[in-house]
C-alpha cells in the first residue's frame, strides 16, 4: 500500500469513464455484486449444473446393443437393472468397504489427533499438521501405486516380514489391499476435523472432570470422546463418500472379486460402452450419500466441517 | 492428566502414523532410481538412466506438455472465476447467497466420478469433441473452489474501510484495485493459483472422463500401470509428479501461513 503518491494523483481529477463506473458501483452495491458474480455463477449453472442434469437424463435412456448408439427414449430399465446380479453384491461390498475404512480411519486418527493437541508442543504440532496434510496434495494415483510396489510378493512388506522372521503375507490384489490403500489415502481427511474438534475442548473441562473425581479413562470416555463425535462424524463424511465413488484403487490394487460401485460406472462407460447405465448407476452413491449426510448431520458433523 | 505410560504410548502412536503416511512415498522415491527393471525390494542398485529414458520418450513428453498446458489454462480460468466469486460474495448479504456459495463448493463435495461422468454426459449430449478444452473445463470446476476459498479467507480478514478510504482519497476503481486491493489479496491470489495448479496437475478421476483419447501425465501413468508396461518409467514419472505438486503447495503454504486458507477440502 506504500504506493508512490505522485502516481496516485495522475488520474485523480474528477471525470472519466472509470470514475463514473467507480461512482456507479459504489452507489449501487447490488449491481456491483451482480456484475462480479454473474460470470462465475453463469459458468457453474450452464456447465456444472447442466452437466449434472445431463447425467440424470442420460440415466433414463438406453443403449442399442447392436450399434452401441444411445437411444433417446425414456424408460426406467437402467434403474431396474441395478437390482440384478451382481450389482446388489457390489453395492453391499462397497458400503461394507466404506464402513470398514471409515472405522479404521477413526481408530487410527483419534489417538493421533489427541497426541497432536495434548502432548506435542506447538512447533511439533505444526510439523505434524504439515506432515499429515501434504500427502493429500501428492498425486492420489501415485499414492495408490506406491502400495502396489509395497504389497508385491517381492516388495517391501514381505522383505520386512522376512527380516523379523515372519512368513510372507500375500495380500496384493485382494480386498485386504484395498482396505489398506483406502485407509492410507483418506486418513488425512479424518485427522483434520478430529484435530479441530479436540482443539476446541477447553482445558477447564478436563480439570473439572478430574476435580469431580474422574480418572483419566473416565474423562476420556465421558468428556473428551463425546466432544470429539462431531469431528469424527465430519471426517467420516469424507472417508465414506470418497470410498463410495472410487474406481482407481480397485483397478490397481484390487483383485477379481474387488469390484466397487466406481468400478461398475468406470467399466460401463469405457469397456461396455453403456453410458446410460453408468449414469443410472452413479445415482446409487448419490442416494447412499444423501442418507449418510442426514445421519451425520444429527451427530453435529456440519458444525465441524 | 495422562499417565507416563499413556504419554509414551501416544508418542509411539504419533511416530507410527507419520511413518505410515510417509514411508510409502519414500519407497516410491527410491524406486525411481532402481537400476533393475524388476520391481523388487530392496532395489539392487542405483541409477539415473530411467530419468533420461523417460525424458526422451515421445509419449511421456506429449503427456507432460498436455498436463502443463491444461494445468495452466485451468488455473487461469479458476483465478478469474474464483476471485470474481470471492469479491462478489465476501461482503454482500442477499437472498440465495448461501446457495451460490454451495454451488461453487459442490464439485469437491461430490465424488469425482459423479463430476466426471456428468461432464462426460454433457459433452456427449452437445456433441462436443474431446480436446484440451474439455480437460480444462473439468479441472476448472474443482480448481475454482480452491481460489475462491483462499480469496474469501483473505477478504474476510481485510477491513472494507481500506477500499472506502481509497475512494475517499480520490482513487478511481482501477487505482483502488491496483494500489489497495492487489497488495492486500496478492499473496492469497498467488497461493490459490498455485494450489489450483497442483490439483489440476495430478488429477485423474475427473480427467479420465473428460480427456477422450488424449493422455495427461496421470492418465498415461494409469495406463502404463494397468498394463504393467514401462514400470521403470512409471516410477520416474511418479517421483516427478510428487515433486512438481509438492513445490507449489509448499510455496502456497508459506504465502498464506497463519491464515489457514489452504485446506484442500474434499477431493479425490
Amino acid at each position: 500500500m506504500a504506493a508512490d503518491p505522485a502516481r496516485l494523483q495522475e488520474g485523480s481529477p474528477a471525470g472519466g469513464a472509470l470514475r463514473a463506473l467507480s461512482r456507479f458501483s459504489w452507489r449501487r452495491p447490488r449491481l456491483k455484486t451482480l456484475g462480479q458474480i454473474s460470470a462465475p455463477v453463469a459458468a457453474f449453472v450452464f456447465v456444472y449444473v447442466a452437466a449434472l442434469l445431463a447425467l440424470l437424463i442420460q440415466g433414463f435412456w438406453t443403449t442399442d446393443s447392436f450399434t452401441g448408439k444411445v437411444i433417446h427414449s425414456w424408460n426406467l430399465d437402467n434403474f431396474r437393472a441395478i437390482a440384478d446380479a451382481p450389482y446388489p453384491t457390489i453395492i453391499l461390498r462397497t458400503v461394507g468397504m466404506a464402513t470398514a475404512v471409515t472405522l479404521t480411519c477413526m481408530v487410527l486418527a483419534f489417538p493421533y489427533a489427541y497426541f497432536m493437541v495434548r502432548i506435542a508442543g506447538p512447533r511439533l504440532r505444526v510439523i505434524l499438521l504439515v506432515a499429515t496434510v501434504l500427502p493429500l496434495w501428492v498425486s492420489y494415483l501415485v499414492r495408490v501405486y506406491s502400495w502396489r510396489l509395497i504389497l508385491n510378493p517381492d516388495g517391501a512388506l514381505n522383505w520386512l516380514l522376512n527380516l523379523v522372521g515372519l512368513p510372507d503375507l500375500n495380500i496384493a490384489y485382494t480386498n485386504w489391499a484395498m482396505w489398506i490403500v483406502f485407509t492410507y489415502i483418506w486418513f488425512p481427511f479424518m485427522v483434520l476435523p478430529v484435530y479441530a474438534a479436540l482443539e476446541r475442548v477447553p482445558q477447564s473441562y478436563l480439570e473439572a472432570s478430574a476435580d469431580l473425581g474422574a480418572h483419566g479413562p473416565t474423562t476420556l470416555r465421558r468428556v473428551i470422546l463425546p466432544l470429539a463425535v462431531p469431528g469424527l462424524a465430519a471426517g467420516s463424511i469424507f472417508t465414506f463418500s470418497l470410498t463410495l465413488g472410487d474406481y482407481i484403487a480397485p483397478s490397481l490394487v484390487g483383485g477379481p472379486g474387488s469390484s466397487l460401485i466406481g468400478t461398475v460406472v468406470f467399466e460401463n462407460l469405457g469397456l461396455a460402452n453403456n453410458a446410460p447405465f453408468a449414469a443410472a448407476f452413479a445415482t446409487v452413491p448419490l442416494a447412499i450419500m444423501a442418507v449418510y449426510l442426514v445421519l451425520m448431520k444429527r451427530l453435529g458433523a456440519f458444525e465441524s466441517l | 492428566m495422562e499417565t507416563r505410560a499413556t504419554r509414551i504410548g501416544l508418542w509411539a502412536w504419533g511416530a507410527l502414523i507419520v511413518a505410515f503416511l510417509w514411508i510409502p512415498l519414500l519407497i516410491m522415491a527410491v524406486y525411481a532410481f532402481n537400476s533393475s527393471n524388476i520391481q523388487s525390494w530392496p532395489i539392487p542398485g542405483f541409477t539415473t538412466k530411467w530419468f533420461h529414458e523417460a525424458w526422451n520418450d515421445e509419449e511421456v513428453r506429449t503427456a507432460l506438455w498436455l498436463s502443463l498446458r491444461a494445468g495452466l489454462l485451468a488455473t487461469a480460468v479458476a483465478l478469474v472465476l474464483g476471485s470474481l466469486a470471492a469479491f462478489g460474495l465476501a461482503r454482500s448479504r442477499f437472498f440465495g447467497r448461501d446457495s451460490i456459495s454451495f454451488l461453487f463448493v459442490l464439485p469437491i463435495a461430490l465424488p469425482g466420478i459423479i463430476t466426471g461422468l456428468a461432464l462426460n454426459s454433457f459433452f456427449v449430449l452437445w456433441g462436443v469433441s474431446f480436446s484440451i478444452w474439455t480437460i480444462v473445463i473439468g479441472h476448472a470446476t474443482f480448481c475454482v473452489v480452491v481460489v475462491y476459498n483462499n480469496m474469501l479467507a483473505r477478504l474476510r480478514r481485510t477491513s472494507g474501510s481500506f477500499f472506502e478510504a481509497s475512494a475517499d482519497l480520490g482513487a478511481n476503481g482501477f487505482q483502488t484495485f491496483r494500489y489497495v486491493t492487489l497488495p492486500t489479496v496478492g499473496t492469497a491470489l498467488v497461493a490459490g493459483g498455485l494450489l489450483a495448479f497442483a490439483l489440476s496437475w495430478d488429477e485423474i478421476v475427473v480427467t479420465y472422463f473428460t480427456a477422450g483419447a488424449q493422455n495427461t501425465l496421470p492418465l498415461l501413468l494409469f495406463g502404463f500401470i494397468r498394463q504393467g508396461q514401462n514400470l521403470p518409467i512409471v516410477n520416474v514419472i511418479a517421483l516427478v509428479v510428487i515433486v512438481v505438486s509438492a513445490i507449489p503447495v509448499w510455496v502456497a503454504q508459506r504465502l498464506t501461513s497463519g491464515s489457514g486458507g489452504s485446506g484442500r477440502g474434499v477431493g479425490g
